[in-house]
């Protein structure tokens, strides 16, 4: 077997099982330092061992039986060291895995504990990527900007606090659970936002590892609870974005905007398949929650072949829908938006200039004053609103456009 | 597992008969369930005393360790299983007491 082949197999591998082997040992030994370790021996072992043996018939069991050894081994060594009671409670068990559907548990089980409430979001964040996901610490401090060692602290921390504090390691009752399902969502919402609208002066405009790391862990949600309609909504709404992601930034790196979008461009099986989860959801019957809305809004939207052809009262319609189950100033800026298709912008713009005392520290409240002003032909006012939009946005495509519109005007 | 359930005051005023009738009901609640290990509310910071006798002689200080706008005001020792547990009694506490809360596991 070729080099090449094998370091293909642990890298799919790696991807497919990570987050059972973690999961799987955290059950075992009830701690996420040692699985980490351990699932990170074994994949290491799997290199060396795969070249000469060849890749095993089944890579997950071969991988989890690995890191239980190796996590007998290091636990060995520390009770030599330290004292010996835990070793009596620990044999070697070199049984096949569980049955599937058990260790899908498990996973969840994993999910729901670096998702706990208790946990900072940035701490959530980090640990699901590094345990669920299986990113490395340098990846997972690159993708947010920071030092690895603040990285590594942030996640030391969070794995300290749910040993001392005891958060269980477990999926939350049902009573629980739509409040911690929506913790999970709004986990996986972040990543994915900070992958499709990166900040920074010096980052890629949209960060795809992120975006698509943020799919990949959705749908193993989706996979673990397919009855969720707000897992469906988000992911969805996901796909429905993603989509439009090579056709959201020019060669230059500028921003296009949805109106100036090249839509032949779009992902069209992204699309597909986004909108068959959009009918999945209506067809339900169920009152939607907040991301299956976004969801149908970005349906509407990557269902017109034009522009032009934009259901735009259907649009305003699910906005007011959105604005019902949460009153942001956010919500209502968007809902403006699409608002200014329909009524004109001097509505919109009276909609917006309400939103002042919540959003002035926002760049998109200023963008959208100052799109609606040029519309207008209020040129200064939206000179002034575009310096404000640039001189708050993060993201350099965003800057970019922004930095061209205000420079268009007459 | 044992968890300092803290109630935090950002200013010094006591209960409020309703309150206290609503920590009452709390309280015998824990008794019943079985997480009840201990209560008390404590004096204001005014009236506590710092000692250090780290060097031999016992310094004593006027006051608290820490001046801060808040501070603790009282505190619950429960049992609970884990921190899932612990904090939904805390989250009872809180309404109950009308304060802010913070659990902390015991070592």
């Amino acid at each position: 077997m070729s080099v090449i082949d094998v370091r293909e197999a642990v890298t799919q591998a790696h991807r497919e099982e990570w987050a059972r082997v973690v999961a799987a040992l955290t059950r075992r030994f009830g701690d996420l330092d040692i699985a980490e370790e351990a699932a990170g021996e074994a994949f290491a072992t799997a290199v060396q061992r795969w070249s000469a043996d060849g890749v095993p018939p089944n890579p997950g069991a071969w991988l989890t039986t690995t890191a239980n050894r190796r996590a007998i081994d290091r636990i060995r060594r520390e009770n030599k060291r330290d004292d010996k009671h835990r070793e009596a409670q620990l044999l070697y068990d070199d049984d096949p895995p569980e049955p599937l559907g058990t260790i899908d548990d498990e996973r969840l089980r994993l999910i729901f504990t670096c998702c706990h409430p208790a946990l900072a979001m940035e701490a959530r964040v980090a640990l699901t990527l590094r345990m669920v996901a299986g990113l490395t610490m340098p990846e997972i401090a690159r993708a947010f900007l920071v030092q690895e060692s603040t990285m590594g602290q942030r996640i030391t921390r969070a794995k300290a606090k749910i040993k001392a504090a005891r958060i269980p390691y477990r999926v939350p009752s049902a009573e629980d659970l739509p409040a911690r399902v929506a913790g999970v969502l709004a986990v996986l919402y972040l990543v994915f936002n900070e992958g499709y609208l990166a900040t920074g002066p010096d980052t890629d405009p949209v960060r795809h590892d992120l975006t698509a790391e943020a799919i990949r862990l959705t749908r193993l949600i989706r996979a673990l609870m397919p009855t969720d309609g707000e897992v469906a909504g988000l992911l969805a709404l996901m796909l429905l974005t993603e989509a439009r992601r090579t056709a959201r930034v020019s060669g230059s790196g500028e921003l296009i905007t949805l109106d100036e979008q090249d839509r032949g461009a779009w992902d069209a099986a992204l699309i597909a398949e986004g909108h068959q989860l959009v009918r999945e959801r209506l067809a339900s019957g169920m009152a939607p929650g907040r991301y299956q809305i976004l969801a149908a809004i970005n349906a509407v939207h990557t269902s017109a072949r034009d522009v032009r052809d934009t259901d735009w009262s259907q649009v305003v319609a699910l906005y007011d829908q959105l604005v019902h189950l949460d009153p942001s100033p956010i919500i209502a800026l968007n809902r403006a938006i699409a608002a200014a298709e329909l009524d004109g912008p001097e509505v919109a713009l009276a909609a917006v200039d309400r939103l002042e005392d919540k959003l002035a520290g926002y760049h998109a409240y200023h963008a959208t004053r100052a799109d609606l002003l040029r519309r207008l032909g209020r040129s200064q006012k939206a000179r002034a609103a575009y310096d404000k939009a640039i001189e708050l946005a993060g993201n350099t495509a965003e800057t970019a456009y922004l930095t061209r519109r205000r420079d268009q005007l007459g | 597992m044992q968890y300092m359930v803290s109630v935090i005051f950002d200013q010094a005023s006591l209960a409020t008969p309703d309150e206290q009738a609503a920590i009452d009901v709390f309280n015998d609640r824990l008794v019943a369930e079985g997480h009840w290990v201990f209560a008390g509310g404590l004096g204001a910071p005014t009236t506590a005393t710092v000692i250090d006798n780290r060097g031999g002689e016992a310094m004593f200080t006027d006051g608290p360790f820490l001046e801060s706008k808040e501070f603790l005001g009282g505190f619950w020792i429960i049992e609970a299983a884990d921190l899932d547990v612990a904090l939904k009694l805390a989250a009872e506490g809180s309404k109950a007491c009308n304060r802010k809360i913070e659990v902390r596991p015991f070592l």
